[in-house]
């Protein structure tokens, strides 16, 4: 595919991330579980963000193939949160193109939100799941409810097929007995689990994860991986941003690297990790390779 | 010489003894304070009038027929103020210039001006403009009219309540913005401002005897109807301040259980880890 040839803000060539990563199509990496000749599900490109004039987001793409799992590594504050809340909008970036499947929303922060562009940008949301640090599920409804509020009231669903679906994804997720359950009654994993359940009750094209594991006291973080691993390994698409190297190292297919609001090292786990290019990216992991 | 080590189960049974000991003895000083201070009213009350007990056997009844109208006058209020607050917090919280400004005009002005001025500016000037309404009708309108611009701001601030998170997990989910207000935000912020609401209807028992200014037959109303003629407000007004007193604690109850069986049913109190 055509790499993206971007510029940085100071007019120094940026990092041509599609030359970096699709040298070999997804499909040709050993065990990946994209499909040959797949077309991409996700595709971001050029998104830059601003906070006012804080420049956080300078140009940052990213192509996904059905089944990839994807980690974002990086500094707090690098810009990968905000880089993954404007793939569904939740922050709008300040320039750039977001596609999801077949759904394709260019920002314009310039001009008032129409009708249309509201509706693209949730149609867009419709095709990408969310899991949140601070789990946010609906306090006032039972597990069950929580699943199902949404197939329902948004997609329009019977609530005897939704109830099924959701009860498969608890069931998933090894929740099923808590499903009559108020969110405040379940340990801060066991919410995080219910959460994915949610996410997954809307059968997006996509799961994005924000730092899943950081609010959870560490001896919760395990149960909260597993099934994010397994759902990796079953072919979700999935981009996941954290800071559980063993998640990268296990299940990703391509872990991309940010600093300073750039990608600036794309690549398999093995190698990203284990051998990086980037001095920047090798600073970052010699803290961890020290434990 | 060493000392005896104290038995740690004996020395906790004597704690809890003691400190029960101490409780009694709080509660009992309380209330006596409770029950001097009404015996020295009660007190004054005897030496300054002479207790004609046929008077108040008349006159009872009467007044009490008041306690109705006050909670008539106070519940299609409070009904009001809740419509209005409603739509008066959506107003605030719009990104829409016109429904903001609007929202804040109506806060500010009604929050600006006496209650009392309202009632009697529904009653006495509206119809000079050819708007003429029975004076239960004025009274209920300025009292929620009134009541909503308050309640408007406490709903306002039950909605910026909710965490942020929630609406980002159902606009994540697809939700539109109304359905994200109506399902999500709406009932979170509702159970935030219950107590509120429950303390202004509360207010709202007492604040209603203003209409009595404009001719409605509420408590205060009969109670000044009765006491005046023959010059015995002491009794009447008594009366009804006993009657005001009851309502507030009665419907101060009920709204303790209210809101217990809501944290209950809630089922959000008790974490667990």
């Amino acid at each position: 595919m055509q790499p993206n040839t971007l510029s940085g803000p100071s007019g120094s060539p940026a990092l041509g991330v599609g030359d970096l990563v699709h040298t070999m199509h997804p499909a040709e990496v050993p065990g990946a579980l994209v499909k040959p000749g797949a077309e991409p599900i996700l595709r971001a490109t050029a998104i830059q963000k601003f906070f006012g004039l804080n420049h956080v987001l300078k140009g940052c793409s990213m192509t996904v193939y059905p089944g990839e799992t994807i980690t974002i590594l990086g500094r707090s504050g690098s810009g990968k949160s905000t880089f993954l809340r404007c793939l569904n909008f939740l922050e709008e970036p300040s320039a750039g193109v977001v596609e999801i499947h077949d759904r394709r929303v260019i920002s314009n922060p310039l001009a008032p939100r129409s009708k249309a562009v509201k509706e693209d940008i949730r149609n867009l949301r419709l095709r990408a799941g969310m899991v949140f640090q601070e789990f946010n599920l609906f306090p006032h409804l039972s597990v069950i409810r929580n699943l199902i509020e949404a197939p329902v009231h948004v997609k329009h669903m019977p609530v005897a097929e939704a109830t099924e679906l959701a009860e498969s994804y608890l069931e998933k997720v090894g929740l099923i007995e808590k499903r009559n359950e108020f969110p405040a009654r379940l340990s801060g994993g066991q919410r995080q689990r219910v959460a994915i359940a949610r996410a997954l009750t809307m059968q997006p094209d996509v799961l994005l994860f924000d730092e899943p594991t950081s609010a959870l006291d560490p001896s919760l973080v395990g149960e909260v991986l597993k099934v994010m691993e397994s759902l990796a390994h079953e072919g979700r698409t999935m981009i996941v941003v954290t800071h559980e190297m063993s998640f990268a190292k296990e299940a990703a297919d391509r872990v991309y690297f940010m600093d300073e609001g750039e990608f600036v090292e794309v690549g398999p786990p093995e190698q990203v990790l284990a051998d990086p290019h980037d001095e920047r990216t090798r600073k970052f992991l010699s803290r961890f390779l020290n434990i | 010489m060493t000392m005896p080590a104290p038995q740690p189960a004996a020395l906790g049974l004597e704690i809890q003894v003691s400190d029960k000991r101490r409780a009694i003895a709080w509660r009992l000083q309380f209330m006596l304070v409770w029950l001097l201070i009404l015996a020295g009213l009660i007190a004054f009350v005897l030496f300054t009038i002479k207790l004609n007990g046929k008077f108040l056997v008349t006159v009872i009844p009467f007044i009490l027929g008041g306690a109705g109208m006050t909670i008539l006058v106070s519940f299609f209020s409070i009904a009001m103020a809740i419509i209005l607050a409603s739509l008066g917090a959506l107003g605030r919280l719009s990104r829409n210039p016109i429904a903001n400004g609007v929202a804040s005009f109506y806060v500010s002005l009604v929050r600006g001006t006496p209650l009392l001025l309202q009632i009697l500016f529904i009653y006495l000037a509206l119809p000079q403009a050819g708007i003429v309404l029975p004076e239960l009708m004025c009274g209920i309108i300025a009292l929620g009219f009134n009541y909503g611009a308050y309640m408007t701001e406490i709903f306002r601030a039950g909605i910026q309540a909710v965490p942020h998170g929630q609406t980002e997990a159902a606009e994540s989910l697809g939700m539109n913005g109304r359905t994200t207000f109506m399902r999500i935000i709406a009932p979170q912020a509702f159970r935030i401002v219950t107590p509120a609401i429950g303390n202004d209807f509360i207010a709202m028992l007492k604040d209603s005897s203003l209409v009595s200014t404009i001719g409605v037959q509420e408590l205060l109303w009969k109670a000044q109807a009765a006491g005046r003629p023959t010059y015995q407000s002491m009794q009447t007004l008594i009366v009804a301040a006993l009657v005001y007193w009851v309502m507030t604690i009665v419907f101060s109850y009920v709204q303790g259980r209210l809101e217990k069986g809501m944290a209950s049913a809630d089922r959000g109190k008790g974490s667990v880890q």
